[in-house]
C-alpha cells in the first residue's frame, strides 16, 4: 500500500517549517535511513530520514515551499511492485491534522497538595492532646531526644539506618548520634566519606531499595551540594513513576546560624523546602516534638527533611516518658493563648516568639504563640482559627525575608481570613544580608524577641 | 584490580551460545531498534513531544548484559532509556504509551520518555539529569549488601557522564563498601554534541576506577557476545562480594541525541561506516545464517513478529486516553509504606 509522508516534527516546538532541499527525487530507490530532505525546523536545518523501505511514488512539496504544516503530506512512498497510480490515490490532500492535541478544557481539579482545602472556609484546628493527660515527663536536651528517636526506631525496624560524616565513631559531629554505633554496629551506623552530593544519592538509591535510610547531613549548609538528589530523585520520584515507587527517608542535620561561623555555614532553609511538592520538612523546636516528630519523619513513607538546630540542641524540655510516642505532621501547638494578637514561628524562632511574649504580657499585651511545627503539611487552620479570634498576626523566622514562609502565610491569610484582619501581617525575619562574622553585625543580622515586640506593638496600634 | 584494554569479539572467543540464544538476542536487539523507529516516527507526528532520546546502534549493550543477569538484578540508567526498558522484560505498549503522555503509560503519563519505572522488573529509571543515576545504582546495591543477597545491580551511563563529579563521588563508596555494582559506561563517543576527546584528555573510562582500585575493562559493544562476556566476568566479580567492576562499552547511536539534533559534529560519512560495517544486529545476523543456525525466512518472520509488536504499541500509544485530570494531584505523597524491594 502506498503511503504519504507527512511533514515530521523535528523539534519539541517546531509547528512548521520549510523544505529545504530533496535528496532523492522521483522514482529512487529509499532504504530505511536514507537521508530523503533536508528541512528547515525553528532551530536548525535537519537532515529526514526514511523510516520504512520502498520508492519514492510522487513529490507533493516541491523544494523550497516555506510554512510546511508538521503532519501535512509531503510525499508519497510506494512499497515493492506498486506503480506510480498508486500515487495518486494516496495523495488525495488531507489539510486537517489529526495528530493528537491536548484537550485544554479539562480542568484540573483545584486542590493545591500544600493547601488543606475545606470547602466552607472556617478552619478546624486539631486540638486534641499530644500525650494522654497525665503522662509521666522526664527532662531531656534536644540532642537526647532525636539520639532517642532514632535508637527507638532502629530497635523496631531493622531496615532503618544512619549514614553521615562523622555519625559512628566520632558519635556525631553534634554528638546527636551518640552511642548508636555501640548498640547497632557498622553496618547500620554508617561514618561516610565527605561526599553529600555522592552519599546522598546513594541514600536515595537505598530508599528506592527497600530501606529507610536517616541521612545525616553534618549542617544542611552542606546539602547544597546534594540539592539535585534531594529534589530532583527523592522528592520528585513518587511521582515521576505513577506512584510506584518513591524514597522513603530522613535528611537531618543542623540548620540556620549556629554562632559566629559567619555566612556559608549560617543559612536557614525552610523556606526552600517548603516550596518543593513531594518533600514534607519538619523544623521541631522543643525536645518532646523533636523526638515525636523525628520518630514519625522515619515512619512516614515520603522523602523528609528535619531541619535541627544546633543552638537547640542543648537546651532542655519535657519530654514524655512514654515507651513510644509520635508527633503527626501538620499539627501546629499552641504553646501560649492569648487574645491581642498570634505570633507563629517554629524552629528556633519560637525561643524569640516566646520571649517576646513575655516581655509584651509585662506591657499587657496578651500574645497567643503557635509553633507549626511542620511546614510542609502546614496547619493552617489553627493559624487562622487564631487570627479570627486576635485579627493580628506577626510572624518569626530566621530566614531571609524575600520569599521567606511568612511571606506565604501571610498570604494565606490575607485569602482566607481578610475580614477578620485588623491590621497588615507582618513577619519578622533574618536581614537580607549573607551572615557576617563580626559579633555586633551578626547580632544586628539575625532577628531579635525586640523586633517581634515591636512589630507587635506595630499591629496594635500601641 | 586491573584495568583491561580491548577484549577479543565475543564470536571469535568462541562465547558459549545456543543457536537459541543468539536468536534471541537477534529478536531482542531487532525489538528495541523497531521500537525506536517507530517512536522517531510518533514524534515525527507530534505524537511524542519534549525530549526523546533514541538508542539506535546501541542495542548490543543493553541485550548482551541482560543475558549475563539473573531474576533480582537492578537496573538503572539515564534519560536514554527506551531500550533499556525492552531489554528487562517491560511491555511495550507501557512504554510507548508513556512516551505518548497517556494513562496507559508505565507512569500513567507523568513521567514522559526520560523518567520511567517498572517496580515489577527491577528497574528503577529512567533520570533525566546526567549522573544523577549513578550514587543511585550504589544505593540500590547497598540495599542488597545491607539485606544479605547476592543480587547485583546494573548502572548504565554516558561518556558525557562520566565526566561528572558525583561518578568520582560514588565510585569512592562502591569500593570502600564493596558494594555488588557494575557500572556500565555506554561510550557512544559523543556526549551531546561533544566528542570524547574534546571532552577529556583521559579518554579511557574504564581506567577511570584505578584511582579508587575498581577493575575495569573494555569491550566491543557492537558485539552482543562480547557484552555478554565481559557482562558474566563482572556480574560474577560482584556476587562473589568483591565490589564493583567497570565496563565501558565502545558503542555508537545513529541518531541524533534528541529528536532536535542537527548532527553538524560528526559526519554522515562516520556513522554510515558504523551501520554498514560495525551494526550490531546486521553482525547476529550473518552469524545465525551463516552459522546455519536460522534461515532467511525465518528471519523475515522474526522481522514480521517484531513488527506486529511494535504497531501494536503504538496503536495502544495512540488508543490509550490521556490521563485525567486528577491524576494531577496524585502521586505527590504516599500513605502507603513501600514494600520491602
Amino acid at each position: 500500500m502506498a503511503t504519504k509522508i507527512l511533514m515530521p516534527a523535528l523539534s519539541p516546538t517546531m509547528e512548521e517549517g520549510t523544505l529545504a532541499k530533496w535528496l532523492k527525487k522521483e522514482g529512487d530507490e529509499i532504504s530505511a535511513g536514507d537521508i530523503i530532505a533536508e528541512i528547515e525546523t525553528d532551530k536548525a536545518t535537519m537532515e529526514f530520514e526514511a523510516v520504512d523501505e520502498g520508492t519514492l511514488g510522487k513529490i507533493l512539496v516541491a523544494e523550497g515551499t516555506s510554512g510546511v504544516k508538521v503532519n501535512d503530506p509531503i510525499a508519497v512512498m510506494l512499497e515493492e511492485g506498486e506503480d506510480a497510480s498508486a500515487a495518486e490515490e494516496a495523495e488525495a490532500p488531507s489539510t486537517g491534522s489529526d495528530a493528537a492535541e491536548s484537550d485544554e478544557s479539562d480542568e484540573p481539579a483545584k486542590a493545591p497538595a500544600q493547601a488543606k482545602s475545606s470547602d466552607d472556609d472556617m478552619p478546624k484546628p486539631d486540638t486534641t492532646p499530644d500525650w494522654p493527660e497525665g503522662t509521666p515527663m522526664k527532662t531531656q536536651t534536644v540532642r537526647e531526644a532525636l539520639r532517642d528517636a532514632m535508637a527507638e526506631e532502629m530497635r523496631s525496624d531493622d531496615t532503618v539506618f544512619v549514614m553521615g560524616e562523622e555519625v559512628a565513631e566520632y558519635q556525631g559531629a553534634y554528638k546527636v548520634t551518640q552511642g548508636l554505633l555501640d548498640e547497632f554496629g557498622d553496618r547500620r551506623v554508617i561514618d561516610t566519606p565527605i561526599t553529600e552530593h555522592g552519599f546522598a544519592g546513594l541514600g536515595v538509591g537505598a530508599a528506592f531499595g527497600g530501606l529507610r535510610p536517616i541521612v545525616e547531613f553534618m549542617t544542611f549548609n552542606f546539602a547544597m551540594q546534594a540539592m539535585d538528589q534531594i529534589i530532583n530523585s527523592a522528592a520528585k520520584t513518587l511521582y515521576m513513576s505513577g506512584g510506584q515507587m518513591g524514597a522513603p527517608m530522613v535528611f537531618r542535620g543542623p540548620n540556620g546560624a549556629a554562632a559566629r561561623v559567619a555566612a556559608q555555614h549560617s543559612q536557614d532553609y525552610g523556606a526552600w523546602y517548603a516550596s518543593v511538592p513531594g518533600l514534607k520538612v519538619v523544623q521541631p523546636y522543643s525536645a518532646a516534638d523533636a523526638k515525636g516528630l523525628l520518630k514519625s519523619a522515619i515512619r512516614d513513607p515520603n522523602p523528609v527533611i528535619f531541619l535541627e538546630n544546633e543552638i537547640l540542641y542543648g537546651r532542655s524540655f519535657e519530654v514524655p516518658d512514654l515507651e513510644d510516642f509520635t508527633i503527626p505532621f501538620g499539627k501546629a501547638k499552641i504553646w501560649r493563648e492569648g487574645s491581642d494578637v498570634t505570633i507563629v514561628s517554629w524552629g528556633i524562632g519560637m525561643s524569640h516568639a516566646l520571649e517576646a511574649a513575655d516581655k509584651l504580657e509585662k506591657e499587657g499585651i496578651d500574645a497567643e504563640v503557635i509553633d507549626l511545627r511542620t511546614l510542609r503539611p502546614v496547619d493552617y487552620d489553627t493559624v487562622l482559627a487564631s487570627v479570627r479570634k486576635t485579627n493580628r498576626c506577626v510572624t518569626v523566622e530566621e530566614g531571609f525575608p524575600v520569599a521567606s514562609f511568612g511571606n506565604h502565610l501571610s498570604a494565606v491569610i490575607m485569602e482566607r481570613a481578610f475580614d477578620w484582619l485588623d491590621a497588615p501581617v507582618l513577619n519578622c525575619t533574618g536581614k537580607d544580608v549573607p551572615m557576617p562574622y563580626a559579633a555586633n553585625l551578626e547580632k544586628l543580622a539575625l532577628v531579635t524577641s525586640d523586633e517581634v515586640v515591636d512589630a507587635v506593638k506595630k499591629v496594635t496600634y500601641r | 584490580m586491573a584495568a583491561r584494554k580491548g577484549s577479543a569479539s565475543g564470536a571469535k572467543a568462541g562465547a558459549n551460545v545456543s543457536a537459541e540464544e543468539l536468536k534471541q538476542y537477534y529478536h531482542d536487539m531487532l525489538l528495541i531498534r523497531r521500537f525506536e523507529e517507530k517512536a522517531g516516527q510518533l514524534y515525527g507526528m507530534g505524537l511524542i513531544g519534549g525530549f526523546c532520546h533514541l538508542y539506535i546502534g546501541q542495542e548490543a549493550v543493553v541485550v548482551g548484559l541482560e543475558a549475563a543477569a539473573k531474576e533480582g538484578d537492578k537496573r538503572v540508567t539515564s534519560y536514554r532509556d527506551h531500550g533499556h526498558m525492552l531489554a528487562c522484560g517491560m511491555d511495550p505498549k507501557g512504554v510507548m504509551a508513556e512516551l505518548t503522555g497517556r494513562d496507559g503509560g508505565y507512569s500513567k503519563g507523568k513521567g514522559g520518555s526520560m523518567h520511567m519505572f517498572s517496580k515489577e522488573k527491577h528497574f528503577y529509571g529512567g533520570h533525566g539529569i546526567v549522573a544523577a543515576q549513578v550514587p543511585i545504582g550504589a544505593g540500590l546495591a547497598f540495599a542488597d549488601k545491607y539485606k544479605g543477597n547476592d543480587n547485583v545491580t546494573f548502572t548504565y551511563f554516558g561518556d558525557g557522564a562520566a565526566n561528572q563529579g558525583q561518578v568520582a563521588e560514588t565510585y569512592n563508596m562502591a569500593q570502600l563498601w564493596d558494594l555488588p555494582v557494575v557500572f556500565v559506561i555506554e561510550n557512544n563517543q559523543y556526549a551531546m554534541g561533544t566528542s570524547v576527546k574534546r571532552a577529556t584528555k583521559s579518554p579511557d573510562f574504564y581506567e577511570r576506577g584505578i584511582a579508587y582500585g575498581i577493575a575495569g575493562e573494555e569491550v566491543d559493544g557492537m558485539d552482543v557476545l562480547a557484552v555478554k562476556q565481559a557482562g558474566e566476568k563482572a556480574v560474577a566479580h560482584c556476587r562473589s562480594g568483591k565490589g564493583p567492576y567497570i565496563l565501558e562499552i565502545k558503542t555508537y547511536r545513529y541518531r541524533g541525541h534528541s529528536m532536535s539534533d542537527p548532527a553538524k559534529y560528526r559526519t554522515r560519512e562516520e556513522v554510515q561506516k558504523m551501520r554498514e560495517e560495525r551494526d550490531a544486529i546486521e553482525h547476529i545476523r550473518q552469524l545465525l545464517l551463516t552459522g546455519k543456525h536460522a534461515t532467511e525466512d525465518e528471519l523475515k518472520q522474526v522481522d514480521k513478529d517484531i513488527k506486529a509488536i511494535v504497531n501494536g504499541a503504538a496503536d495502544f500509544a495512540k488508543e490509550s486516553p490521556e490521563p485525567s485530570a486528577d491524576e494531577l494531584y496524585t502521586d505527590i505523597y504516599t500513605d502507603v509504606a513501600p514494600q520491602n524491594a
